[in-house]
């Protein structure tokens, strides 16, 4: 078991240095100048040269790949070339909206999705069988973009019921940060307004991000479900007398949770990913929308801080969903 | 398998029906492999027949600008006066090539990356693996972002972005089935028989591996034009005044209220798409994984 965990924590740290040597390889195949692309295209000559060299732009590529792996190693992810502020600084700033918007797009896709393929399984090839499929199959077609334009328009524009883009009403006193998690922040400076208010705020973002993993997920555990059910143990279960309700919740659901969980775990790295999109329609502060930034211009110490952070996550989630597995499914034993 | 079998013996058939004929009866035999596929060609008709069903998609007509749907113009026009439906249709070709091209270079990647690692050997497996599981650790349309903004913002870019994000997945398959076959009997009797690696590989191993693969890329066509359209959604892929559909929704968002047409068109034309090659890679799966079978 020690020794599994150590090797999958060693996979974890090698993940991450592949994902910035990976960033960093693409950021010196760059046809455009990144000192040209934060000055401007007018930009002096001393002044191209003043920045290259204050970021080190200008030394031999291994150099400066040293450079960044030594100050990595220290915990310095280095300085963004359009904030001018350390990366790590940025990150810090950034990524716990991200979590606050992923955490509950995950959260509303367990919440709906769940029920809904458990549902579409009891009640195969009948009603609500097939609208289950039919929205899990639009769901999973839906460009997120096209999405969040549209109940945009129509929640906010249209009929008022929700807020628009952003965390909070800009009438409404900002919480002193603590967290950087707006509900959470709210509720630790007890204001109870705000806290409904950045709720109604989260509420529209996190439907749209976690729509299409809600569709799959639906999807997921409808097909789970569905195997399980037609398993000998749970005929068993019902022949020895077992209430429906007791065949389904004992039985099937704990069983079909196994597949279901493996999912769980590769949609929190797409909702990071998807994010992008989401936090750029929302105006969400999430480092989705500072990659997007960064990328179009260019700033690669904080692309590389953004995929590093982000390969991390992902490696990590991996991991635990595997250790997870093995917690549930007695049979699975890692040495 | 017995049910085939049952329905053979009621049909009376004298000969055993051949592998190939019976796969294809079970897919006509499957009502969303029907739909998909329909919605496929009838997709490929629009792309290929653009330049005949439809006018010109870049014509600007200021004083006919954001007008609804009407005989002269079917979708109607958008905020510059051009025909949407000229432009939906002269998009499907744009998102059709982006995401067989996508799909192609992944497969052509990951069946090298993935027959390499699987039959060389294991120290050529765990580099190739190890660096596989680097790409899949990315989060997918970060990657792809940051190279479609190293290497310039054009559609050729956003292919060679979305296939850098596409291929680990054939590459973990291939592999995954070339390690399989290794052991079969049919791989030894060949190699029994003094057969070469390169001619085992390419005459045994890969023509057993394309049931998985062609499954798998049927999904991804429609995922790798989903990724592209988000891509140029944010000003990553293809420009204005380019008609490709991430970029029609994001020029015409503004105007959703007068004209939603504008947005909403090349928006149903991704969801059509992606939705035909969704159905039709279930089918597949349903018609060609003999675990799927009942």
């Amino acid at each position: 078991m020690w020794s599994y965990l150590v090797r999958r924590l060693f996979f974890v740290i090698f993940v991450a240095w592949g994902v910035t040597f990976a960033t960093f390889f693409i950021a010196q195949v760059v046809p455009a100048d990144p000192a040209l692309a934060a000055l401007g295209d007018n930009a002096r000559e001393e002044q191209v040269q003043e920045f290259r060299h204050r970021y080190g732009l200008d030394k031999p590529k291994p150099v400066q790949y040293a450079i960044y792996m030594n100050r990595l190693l220290r915990g310095d992810l280095g300085q963004s070339l359009r904030t001018s502020r350390p990366v790590a600084d940025d990150l810090k700033e950034f990524f716990p909206a991200t979590i606050e918007l992923s955490l509950a797009a995950l959260l509303v896709s367990l919440l709906f999705g769940i029920p809904a393929g458990v549902l579409a399984a009891l009640r195969q090839n009948r009603a609500p069988d097939l609208v289950v499929r039919l929205l899990a199959l639009l769901g999973g077609a839906t460009p997120v973009f096209f999405l969040a334009i549209l109940l945009l328009e129509l929640l906010h524009g249209k009929l008022g019921l929700l807020p628009g883009p952003g965390r909070l009403d800009p009438y409404l006193l900002t919480p002193p940060r603590v967290t950087g998690v707006m509900t959470l922040d709210t509720l630790i400076a007890r204001d109870g307004k705000a806290f409904v208010d950045s709720l109604r705020h989260l509420l529209l973002p996190a439907f749209v991000l976690g729509a299409a993993s809600l569709a799959l997920l639906a999807r997921m555990t409808r097909g789970a479900m569905l195997e399980v059910l037609s398993q000998d143990y749970v005929r068993t279960a019902r022949s020895k007398g077992l209430s429906e309700r007791g065949v389904v919740l004992r039985h099937a659901a704990k069983n079909a949770a196994l597949p279901v969980l493996t999912v769980i775990g590769s949609l929190l790295g797409s909702l990071l990913s998807g994010a992008v999109l989401t936090e750029t329609i929302f105006s969400w502060p999430g480092i989705g929308r500072y990659v997007t930034v960064s990328a179009a211009s260019l700033d690669f110490p904080a692309v590389m801080g953004v995929t590093l952070l982000a390969g991390l996550v992902y490696a990590l989630i991996n991991l635990a969903v595997d250790l997870l597995y093995a917690a549930i499914d007695p049979r699975i034993r890692y040495g | 398998m017995g049910e085939v079998k049952v329905q053979e013996g009621w049909e009376g058939r004298a000969s055993r029906p051949t592998l190939r004929s019976r796969t294809i009866r079970r897919f006509r035999r499957n009502a969303s492999g029907i739909i998909g596929l329909a919605l496929l060609i009838l997709l490929v008709a629009m792309a290929v027949l653009s330049p005949v069903i439809s006018g010109d998609p870049l014509a600007q007509d200021i004083l006919n600008k954001l007008q609804s749907p009407s005989s002269q113009h079917f979708l109607g026009t958008d905020q510059l006066g051009r025909d949407v439906w000229a432009r939906v249709v002269h998009g499907a070709a744009i998102s059709l090539r982006i995401g067989f091209l996508v799909v192609l270079l992944s497969v052509v990647i990951g069946v090298i990356v993935g027959l390499t690692a699987g039959s060389l050997g294991r120290v050529w497996d765990n580099v190739l693996m190890r660096i596989t599981d680097i790409f899949f650790a990315f989060p997918s349309l970060i990657l792809a972002m940051a190279i479609a903004a190293a290497l310039g913002r054009d559609l050729n870019n956003t292919i060679l972005a979305v296939a850098a994000v596409t291929w680990p997945v054939y590459a973990r398959l291939v592999r995954a089935q070339a390690l399989a076959l290794r052991e079969r009997e049919f791989v030894e009797a060949a190699r029994a028989l003094g057969t070469s690696t390169p001619r085992i590989l390419w005459r045994h191993i890969l023509p057993n591996t394309w049931t998985p693969v062609l499954v798998q890329a049927s999904f991804d066509v429609g995922g790798a034009i989903l990724t592209a359209a988000g891509l140029s959604f944010i000003g990553f892929g293809a420009q204005p005044p380019t008609p490709e559909w991430g970029a029609m929704v994001s020029e015409t968002r503004d105007y959703i209220r007068e004209a939603p047409w504008a947005a909403s068109a090349p928006a149903i034309g991704i969801m059509l798409t992606v939705l035909a090659f969704n159905l039709l890679g279930d089918a597949l799966r349903d018609v060609l994984d003999p675990r799927g079978r009942d």
